[in-house]
């Protein structure tokens, strides 16, 4: 089968899958959620008609007049035409206003740190595989330390170093909060400042991986026969390393960029709790201790269509980089 | 929650050539160790070949580990109630008080000890879990083959796309604190755990499956159980070893993230419980490091010392890794010696 098309149909299914599960947890987990929200939701002063609570019950179970597979088939329908309910912990913002205007925090936090630490690790990594045995390859097995260090004790000491003692970030927040939000040049800028804590936080905690993954990698290849063709052919070493060693040594890391992201949104959702980043991870823990049922839903959803979609895209990019992958399907 | 070497063999599933093919080098392939510790000698050359070598990074991991392991099973006696509550707040590391006090008076370090315990066992039962998953799909599926084996990796790569933590804090979300135990957040961490794991181990099954002996032990009419417990399992003890480290370790840090945002299991305290009431009491804008930095560093370390093992047992599936690792102190000594003799 063409490997594009097996692609898609695999996104397919797991689109699909990620949506039945957020369908299937609510009401296979005792509790009662649809009570417990209409309740926030009274106390809040919204009004709660009957329209309101069969809603809910769509999105979370509890009405069992309807039979399951009708309730799916509702379930779907709603979200896909982006209808995902009213936020009680921001009543009466509805779950995709309070999501879209966290979006840009986290896709431009997350995705940014991501590259950031991509590049970096795969760049280190080829050169300690270049010359293994060299100072650089030595600090390799202490990159093991900087990934077994949990994401968010990580934040909280850079916190503590950086901004506590040293004071040269501020410890929590987006932005400052005395500036209106908006495309000029001291909102940016107070944005950057108070995201370079987050994001130093997940650079240091996911660099070590790339490293890691690169330097293997490279160590194998350079002993693949065609380097040793090239260095007979009396090629320069810089062009062996660029063009021959690090270009195929660097595949895998790219066919496994999108696990690490998996990982690195994991990670980023605590990270922005611990600096109240106005992220869509701390809108996640938000609705949690709210039981702000839909928001988290949403948000849930959100992450997973976020990380699909990214792994959609490398993975078609992958097949046009890797003739291979295309050949063997 | 970064798992640098869980993802590099994820990448080695996906790897088109290189990662792949060192991976299928199996134990059973000719090795040539150098020396052996004298001790080691008495045994016959296919055990020595499965027993690791002592590299310095194997000693340190195992220190780490049995170091960190030992504080969590005889700290919690040798320590007083964590819990008991003192009119010295947030006291520093005194004679008295070797990790200071928390907000309330609490003894830091007797907490510490407490938590130690409970994320080490939460990590191991985690493991435990993922790794019997991971081998039930794994092994399984790639055994049978056909639309069984087509099913189960299916399954486990869209477990390994959807991200793990937001549905993990979905569904803690969803159970209510009360019935929010042990054995709830473990079953929940093993199940979206375990994906990575079956991938690698299917790739290994179908390498072994295809021998020429498991081949003439189904001639022969051995049961499907038999077969893959009797002459599949065996040579897969080392990758389903290092796979369980690092399910111990994913454990160990996911439960220590979940339970730092207040999801965690409601009847245990964990190092992850620890940081929670930390960041919580304001331990950071009060300046108090030695309550936040202890609990922090002991998951570092037992996440070092679990990859430091996992090394060691990386170069007993993968012998290549050893005979470079023994080629480049051959190659330094080589030096030493010659740098030696132009001195002298």
């Amino acid at each position: 089968m063409n490997y594009f098309l097996r692609k898609l149909g695999f996104y397919a299914v797991a689109l699909w899958a990620a949506l039945t599960v957020n369908f299937a947890i609510p009401r296979m987990m005792p509790g009662d959620p649809v009570d417990i929200l209409l309740a926030k939701l009274q106390q809040r002063g919204g009004t709660v008609t009957p329209e309101t609570r069969e809603a809910y019950a769509l999105l979370l179970g509890g009405d069992d007049s309807v039979p399951l597979w009708q309730q799916y088939l509702d379930y779907l329908r709603n979200l896909l035409r982006g209808e995902l309910g009213v936020s009680v912990s921001y009543y009466p913002a509805e779950v995709s206003d309070v999501i879209s205007q966290s979006i840009p925090w986290t896709v431009v936090l997350v995705g940014l740190s991501t590259v950031i630490a991509a590049c970096l690790g795969v760049a280190l990594g080829a050169f300690a595989g270049w010359r293994p045995g060299t100072w650089l390859d030595s600090l390799v097995p202490a990159t093991t330390l900087l990934a077994a260090v949990p994401y968010f004790w990580l934040a909280l000491l850079l916190t503590y170093v950086l901004a506590r003692v040293l004071g040269w970030f501020p410890m929590q927040g987006g932005y400052d909060v005395a500036l209106t939000p908006g495309w000029d040049a001291d909102f940016v800028l107070s944005a950057v400042r108070y995201g370079f804590l987050p994001a130093l936080t997940i650079v240091l905690a996911s660099v070590g991986a790339w490293l890691m993954g690169m330097r293997n990698m490279m160590v194998s290849t350079l002993s693949e026969d065609y380097i040793l063709t090239a260095e007979a052919k009396g090629l320069r070493p810089g062009r062996i390393l660029r063009n021959y060693a690090a270009r195929n040594a660097v595949l895998p890391s790219v066919a496994g960029f999108a696990i690490s992201l998996g990982f690195v949104v994991s990670g980023s959702v605590i990270t922005e709790q611990v600096f109240s980043y106005p992220g869509i991870g701390s809108r996640l823990l938000g609705a949690v201790t709210n039981n702000d049922y839909a928001l988290m839903q949403g948000v849930f959803l959100f992450i997973t269509l976020a990380v699909l979609g990214a792994n959609l895209v490398v993975d078609l990019l992958y097949g046009l980089i890797d003739p291979r992958t295309r050949a063997r399907s | 929650m970064t798992n640098p070497v869980l993802s590099v063999d994820a990448l080695s599933g996906d790897a088109p050539s290189g990662a792949a093919a060192g991976r299928s080098h199996m134990p059973d392939q000719p090795v040539h160790p150098g020396r052996p510790p004298r001790t080691w000698r008495l045994m016959s050359p296919g055990l020595r070949a499965l027993l690791p070598t002592m590299t310095p990074w194997l000693a340190a991991g195992l220190v780490l580990v049995v170091g960190v392991t030992l504080f969590g099973l005889l700290g919690p006696l040798l320590v007083g109630d964590p819990r008991e509550i003192r009119d010295l707040g947030l006291a520093p590391p005194s004679a008295e008080f070797l990790l200071g006090t928390t907000q309330t008076g609490q003894d830091v370090l007797a907490q510490l000890a407490h938590a130690t315990r409970g994320s080490l066992e939460i990590g191991f039962l985690v493991g435990v879990l993922a790794t019997v998953l991971s081998a039930f799909f794994g092994i399984y599926g790639a055994y049978r083959g056909g639309v069984v084996d087509e099913a189960f990796s299916l399954l486990s790569n869209v477990f390994l796309v959807i991200p793990g933590l937001p549905l993990v804090i979905v569904i803690s979300g969803f159970v209510p604190r009360e019935s929010r135990g042990l054995w709830t957040i473990a079953v929940v961490l093993a199940v979206t755990g375990w994906a990575a794991s079956a991938r690698v181990l299917r790739a290994q099954t179908l390498s072994v499956r295809g021998r020429d002996y498991v081949a003439a032990a189904r001639v022969a009419g051995e049961r499907p159980w038999r077969v893959i417990v009797v002459e599949i399992l065996p040579n897969l003890l080392p990758v389903i070893a290092s796979q369980f480290v690092f399910a111990v370790i994913a454990a160990v840090l996911s439960e220590a993230g979940l339970s730092f945002i207040g999801l965690g299991a409601s009847n245990s305290a964990t190092l992850g419980t620890m940081l929670f009431y930390a960041q919580n009491g304001f331990a950071l804008s009060l300046g108090a490091w030695w309550w936040f930095v202890p609990p922090g560093l002991v998951i570092a370390l037992i996440g070092t010392g679990l990859s430091l093992i996992n090394f060691t047992i990386d170069e007993v599936i993968n012998p290549r890794l050893r005979n470079q690792r023994e080629q480049r102190r051959r190659v330094r000594r080589a030096r030493r010696a010659a740098r030696k003799e132009q001195l002298s």
